[in-house]
């Protein structure tokens, strides 16, 4: 028998004429149509793969896309960037964190700025390779900065669970997780949000299964289908809440089938029960307090948490988003990029002053890099 | 620029890499010459070709070469892609206090005999050694001065009359060097592309295929060549997103980690925009080659984004293919 490629599996994922029928079966059923459909794809994920695959130039003319906050580097208020940065330039500590944190601007500047200052800046891969660089450094405080969805939560919750099993002294943990169906919750809830449907974050339901997303059809009116990342997941999702609003329906329907389940994964959301909590409130940039929508670590475990631990130099006030910034209506869907009067000008990819320009899934980035393509 | 300190984000063959040099350099040395911004100075009344590069690299032995392979390959490549036989080269290096005898001699050896593979000699060098941090091990600077064999070639000419190949398939070297990073554990059999390309561009002028520019593609990878010659030709490159030859192992690292492998290092890939009507003589002289026995057709020229590189999908949509921004950081979701 033949190996397994790595073809074999995203092949049929991305196969043109597949994609090509799927936008012919979209632009049928859409015709149909009275009304014009505002998808919000939450993920960062799904608008990366909209975005590089040219997705939105196959939909007819009254189905649209509205990119929506699931970029965790985007969201993190400029406040907790400091955090990271503050802790970064201590003497003693080895801040570590997932890749894209490293180029968001804070008020001091980003973390690669700290780097080039002299801070010891450490990107993972893997949450666990903090193990390592502990080991490694034993006279150093290894921090940890946790950022992410549900998708990336239990990884942290694995690491505290190592750190403390097996008696490590020097990781530490800052803690930036949020919950995506809060966010959603959120954005719906203003009167003005002219988002129709969601396109639900499949990684996330692997970890918290499809059922968090049960509330939106039947408490809000708003379908949710769980998608995929590739072009053809992306594409099969959207005919299928097309053909909701052609045939009156308003569902919860998992299209990522091959690995989201209604229940989700159990022992990573019993890991994380036993280390985090829902924090009272987690301010998001772009669209402010969201009531429960972020993790913090349990009280129990303080002697591991670097907000409690560093509490007197971490700054507390709060910084606001900038005041011509419009993302929270462009997150609403009730304002396009080029509407913003900062847009292109003094807010762009190099310096992002709103959360949609921060990283290259942002609404704002990618009508900056592809505006006359979209 | 907003930085008051040097980020590693300039040095990434990029935009910000691009904004330093302009702002810097460009602003302090202004010249004719340098602001052609070519692989090499054409100087001598177009006789000679004349460039440096300096070299560090982590780790300094990674699979397909080492950092000695790579300072030969990197300036001698540099004069080819001006049509240039390389001749002379000097060599600099700085090298950290306790550094091992042993890999110096490793390193030297495999220079010496990728001088032989260009046909080129050390004729001036120079060392220094630093206290321990003072330098990352070993760093190499080579310069190199060689014989123009065909006049004219400049990535300011390109038109609707060309189309553009490359010479293998692309990112071995920045998938590689990335899978052998620390904290990456990846298990391939990857290797760097890491070669000299002085025997394809000789062919390739002795054939008489008419080529308008060369470019080896080097940090910043495909993207960026593809952009500065989009705007120093005032085309539009239009690139068949099929038709990118990219290997299934340097795939799999870009699938996992989020890259692009257009976006990805390479050591021994150039790229070349040629006459139309010689693509088949150009690929049959490349196809002699092992390097570059996957040579291919990737795009063509137009008007219609001037400036811009467009990708263009087997299913009809675009998308324009950016110079890569930052450091090369995996993705999170």
């Amino acid at each position: 028998m033949r190996e397994l490629q790595l073809k074999d599996l995203y092949d049929g994922f991305r196969n043109s004429e597949v994609i090509e029928a799927y936008a012919k079966l979209i632009a049928e059923d859409a015709k149909k149509l009275k009304t014009t459909i505002n998808i919000m794809e939450v993920c960062g994920g799904h608008t990366h793969s909209i975005m590089k695959y040219g997705l939105a130039q196959l939909m007819p003319k009254n189905i649209n896309f509205i990119h929506g906050p699931g970029c965790p580097v985007c969201i993190m208020p400029k406040e907790r960037i400091d955090h990271a940065y503050v802790l970064a330039m201590q003497e003693d500590v080895i801040l570590v964190t997932l890749g894209d944190m490293i180029k968001v601007p804070g008020s001091n500047g980003s973390l690669q700025d700290a780097r080039a200052k002299g801070a010891d800046v450490r990107f993972a891969y893997s949450p666990f390779d903090t193990l390592k660089i502990a080991k490694e450094n034993l006279d150093k405080r290894i921090i940890f900065f946790a950022i992410g969805f549900e998708t990336t939560t239990p990884m942290t919750a694995a690491l505290l669970d190592a750190v403390i099993k097996r008696e490590i002294k020097n990781i530490f943990f800052h803690i930036n997780h949020v919950t995506v169906p809060e966010a959603m919750v959120a954005l719906i809830s203003d009167e003005d949000c002219s988002i129709d449907a969601f396109l639900g974050p499949s990684h996330v339901s692997v970890i918290s299964g499809s059922k968090i997303y049960e509330e939106f059809p039947r408490d809000f009116y708003k379908p949710v289908v769980v998608s995929g990342f590739e072009p053809v997941d992306v594409m099969q999702s959207i005919s299928m809440i097309v053909k909701q609003f052609l045939e009156k329906r308003c569902e919860l329907e998992v299209e990522y089938k091959r690995a989201v389940n209604r229940e989700g994964n159990l022992k990573a959301q019993k890991l994380n029960e036993r280390y985090f909590e829902k924090a009272q409130n987690f301010r998001w940039r772009g669209l402010g307090d969201i009531p429960r929508s972020g993790l913090m670590l349990r009280e129990k475990y303080d002697a591991y948490n670097a907000e409690v631990i560093y509490k007197d130099i971490l700054p507390s006030k709060e910084i606001d988003d900038h005041k011509l910034c419009i993302c929270g209506d462009i997150l609403k869907g009730k304002a396009n990029p080029p509407e913003c009067s900062i847009f292109g000008t003094s807010c762009k990819p190099i310096t992002p002053i709103g959360s949609c320009m921060v990283s290259s899934e942002g609404a704002c980035a990618a009508y900056y890099k592809y505006g006359n393509l979209l | 620029m907003i930085n008051k300190q040097i980020t590693l984000a300039m040095g990434n063959g990029g935009e910000e890499n691009n904004e330093l040099i302009s702002k810097v350099f460009y602003k302090a040395f202004k010249n004719d010459i340098l602001e052609k911004s070519e692989d090499a100075a054409v100087i001598h009344d177009g006789e000679l070709a004349f460039s440096t590069d300096s070299f560090t690299v982590s780790p300094l032995f990674f699979p397909g070469g080492d950092i000695g392979k790579l300072a030969i390959c990197g300036t001698c490549n540099d004069l080819a892609m001006m049509g240039a036989k390389p001749k002379y080269l000097t060599c600099s290096v700085i090298i950290e206090e306790g550094f091992s005898m042993d890999e110096l001699e490793k390193i030297v050896s495999s220079m010496k005999k990728e001088l032989e593979v260009n046909e080129a000699i050390v004729v001036s060098g120079d060392t220094k050694v630093v206290p321990r941090g003072s330098v990352d091990k070993i760093f190499i600077n080579t310069t190199g001065i060689g014989e123009i064999q065909k006049k004219g070639i400049s990535s300011n000419n390109i038109s609707q009359d060309d189309v553009i190949l490359v010479s293998r398939d692309l990112g071995r070297h920045g998938a590689a060097i990335f899978a052998a990073r620390e904290g990456i554990n990846l298990t391939t059999d990857l290797q760097s592309d890491c070669a000299s390309l002085t025997l394809q561009v000789q062919a390739l002028i002795e054939s008489g295929v008419k080529v308008t520019a060369l470019r080896d593609a080097t940090r910043g990878g495909v993207s960026s060549v593809l952009n500065e010659w989009a705007k120093q030709s005032n085309i539009c490159i239009e690139v068949d997103e099929d038709t990118i030859p990219i290997a299934e192992e340097v795939y799999g690292i870009c699938e996992m980690l989020g890259f692009e492998a257009l976006n990805l290092a390479n050591e021994g890939t150039f790229v070349l925009a040629i006459k139309k009507d010689d693509e088949a003589k150009a690929l049959n002289v490349l196809h002699r080659f092992p390097n570059s026995s996957n040579a291919v057709k990737i795009a063509n020229i137009s008007k219609e984004y001037i400036g811009k590189v467009v990708l263009l999908s087997s299913y009809g949509t675009k998308r324009f293919l950016e110079t890569p921004t930052g450091e090369l950081l995996p993705r999170i979701c």
